[in-house]
């Protein structure tokens, strides 16, 4: 397998005033494609600065990181918007979609910012309805962000990560604003994409059993890489999925699925 | 990515926030309505004004018997001492440049025709009255010189006084009425004027001979005011000057002794009512002023309040992918689709009261481009700074920092 990702001597330093805090202190690792990678670590380890640099929203203070083979450590702001448009795939935790806006609309954006080879109007229609299909969202591509729960809320972003097809999906806390049972839903989902799509996935959690979806373990501690290892008894979220007790209706169901002849 | 791309970005992105949007185009509807109005309302008074100036005569100067500098201090008022003659009048008539007289002298008299009566203002005046107001009669004539000379009983009609006594449209020419005990015949009607310049209305007073006046009814010797006419606008200081010297010798004034007389020309009158048309037109220029601010006050502060919610939709589209200058023509293009808009919307609406005024009101409202263009770009430039500003702020945060706005 190809290295997608290779950060080399990783640091980062931030000045708060007159001292400074030194979020990375030397990291070097790469990352294969189609690996589903876990980073944990407490809070103030580095895990979220590694991935803002990762994710390209910042540049390392000293260090090489290299996306697809390509140095991105040294470009500027709107050469590193290029490469988040095109190489990169975003979750959040807030899930961040537009609000007031259609969840076709919110998977279409990243394509309207295409700079290299933009696609048409029916083009990105199509491709936004196959990214939310491949969510499991088809029927709701219509409803806006307040008319679904937020595991939908958070299928729609994913589907919005995945409509350029990067190289790679960066997710920040994706499960830390959901509940348990659609917490294994969106690891359902990625471990899906990553074994039948083969995406990479990097995902940045404080939750051990969160991490235990991943094929590969990182653990940060003060801004240093503290472990690196394989996840040893992976969990299957499809298989817990199946053992669970069937969901609760939707508490906000679709207005086509409140039909009062169905009660 | 294109500029027909971000157009489109832009618009969906008003689009989307609808009340956002009307709220801010409501603040610019407001600041440009409102100096389109005020300013059409002061420029139609102004024009309005000097309209009854106009009609009022040209090159019209008035005569008043002017206050008598006593030798105790104490004056009286204009008229008090009443020592225009109409043998000052008849003086007159042979001033250099001067080419029509008239006395005016007036009293409030009774006037009876059947079982209709009316109280008006009864002025004994000379021939010369409808040429110096420019004034035409609409029935009958006026009365001649001979009727000034025998102090003939014969009488000219206001349009009001008439249609109030015979009914509208009746000519009532030739018909005899009762001034207080004595008979008159009506010899015509004058056409209608309106109100004059200091309000009064024009329409409602009628005019027999000076001699009939003074010698029949009110028993006096003196007139109060001469109207003289000067040849033309050019002709007005040779006439004043004259006017003065003749007076002051037939008055037997000398060298060091004050007039006895005003001498008033319509240009002071013009010049007094442009001045208070120009406040009146200061004054609403002023509110409108205040309610652009208003207006862009308003603009402001739904551009702020929704800093928090843009910021965090301007990390966003950074994040995925979005270069800083995307964002920044989106929200300049969002700002100026307002500002057209609600700037064209604002047009619109102060053209429609002013309208409204010009159509219920008679009111001659004109719309100066520059109050326009000074409205809108005013408003333009608050809303677009606004707008741009903050996002401005926004776009140079890193994508995380923007994204996680509090």
């Amino acid at each position: 397998m190809s290295v997608v990702m290779s950060v080399r001597d990783l640091t980062k330093i931030y000045r708060m005033g007159d001292h400074e805090v030194r979020a990375l202190r030397g990291v070097s690792l790469e990352i294969r494609s189609g690996e589903f990678v876990a980073v944990t670590g407490p809070s103030g380890s580095g895990k979220s600065t590694f991935m803002h640099i990762t994710g390209c929203l910042d540049r390392p203070t000293s260090g090489v990181y290299e996306l697809d083979g390509r140095d991105v450590s040294k470009l500027t702001k709107d050469e590193l918007a290029v490469v988040r448009n095109q190489k990169i795939g975003f979750v959040f935790q807030g899930f961040n979609l537009l609000s007031r806006t259609s969840a076709l609309d919110n998977v279409e954006l990243p394509m309207l910012y295409r700079s290299e080879d933009p696609f048409k109007a029916a083009e990105r229609h199509r491709r936004a309805l196959a990214a939310l299909d491949s969510v499991g969202l088809g029927q709701r591509y219509h409803h806006m962000p307040n008319q679904l729960s937020g595991g939908q809320q958070q299928r729609v972003a994913i589907a919005r990560a995945l409509v350029n097809e990067p190289s790679i999906l960066l997710a920040d806390e994706p499960t830390g604003n959901l509940d348990t049972r659609t917490s294994i839903e969106v690891m359902g989902i990625f471990q899906r994409l990553n074994a039948e799509q083969g995406i990479t996935i990097v995902l940045i959690t404080h939750e051990m059993d969160i991490a235990e979806y991943g094929t590969r373990l990182i653990r940060f501690r003060d801004g240093r890489m503290v472990a690196d290892q394989p996840v040893l008894h992976r969990r299957n979220a499809a298989d817990e999925l199946a053992a669970l007790p069937p969901p609760e209706p939707d508490l906000i169901p679709s207005p086509a699925e409140t039909e009062p002849a169905a009660h | 990515m294109s500029i027909l791309m971000t157009i489109r970005i832009a618009l969906k992105a008003l689009g989307r926030n609808k009340m956002r949007t009307a709220l801010t185009m409501l603040g610019m509807i407001i600041g440009v309505a409102a100096v389109i109005a005020m300013v059409a309302l002061g420029t139609g008074a102004q024009a309005m004004i000097e309209e009854q100036v106009r009609t009022a005569g040209t090159n019209l100067i008035t005569v008043y018997a002017g206050s008598f500098n006593g030798p105790g201090g104490a004056r009286g008022g204009a008229g008090s001492s009443s020592r225009l003659t109409p043998e000052d009048a008849e003086s007159l008539r042979d001033v250099p440049g001067v080419q029509y007289v008239a006395e005016s002298a007036s009293t409030r008299l009774q006037l009876i025709h059947g079982n209709q009566n009316w109280n008006t203002s009864v002025e004994g005046t000379s021939p010369d009255l409808p040429a110096i107001r420019s004034w035409p009669v609409k029935y009958g004539s006026f009365f001649t010189d001979d009727d000034v000379r025998t102090a003939s009983k014969v009488i000219v009609l206001g349009s009001n006084v008439s249609d109030t006594l015979f009914g509208e449209g009746v000519d009532p020419t030739d018909v005899q009425i009762r001034v207080r005990n004595h008979v008159f015949r009506v010899l015509g009607v004058m056409s209608s004027k309106g109100s004059s310049g200091g309000g009064m209305n024009m329409d409602d007073q009628v005019f027999i001979p000076h001699t009939t006046l003074l010698k029949r009814i009110t028993g006096q010797q003196f007139i109060q005011r001469i109207y003289v006419s000067a040849a033309s606008a050019d002709a007005i200081p040779t006439v004043i000057s004259g006017v003065t010297a003749t007076l002051r010798t037939a008055h037997g004034l000398a060298d060091g002794d004050e007039d006895d007389f005003m001498i008033q020309t319509l240009d002071d009158i013009v010049a007094l009512r442009t001045q208070t048309t120009a406040t009146m037109t200061n004054l609403l220029a002023g509110i409108a002023g205040v309610s652009l601010v208003v207006g862009g006050i308003g603009i402001m502060n739904i551009m702020l309040v929704s800093v928090t919610e843009r910021t965090r939709e301007i990390g966003l589209r950074l994040a995925i992918g979005a270069r800083s200058f995307d964002v920044l023509l989106q929200f300049l293009i969002e700002a100026i689709v307002i500002s057209i808009v609600g700037g064209a919307a604002g047009i619109a609406i102060g053209y429609l009261v002013s309208e409204l005024l010009r159509i219920y009101q008679g009111m001659a409202a004109s719309i100066p481009i520059n109050a326009v263009l000074i409205a809108v770009l005013f408003s333009a430039g608050v809303g677009i700074f606004f707008g741009f500003y903050p996002a401005r702020k926004a776009a140079g945060l890193d994508p995380i920092v923007a994204l996680k706005f509090e």
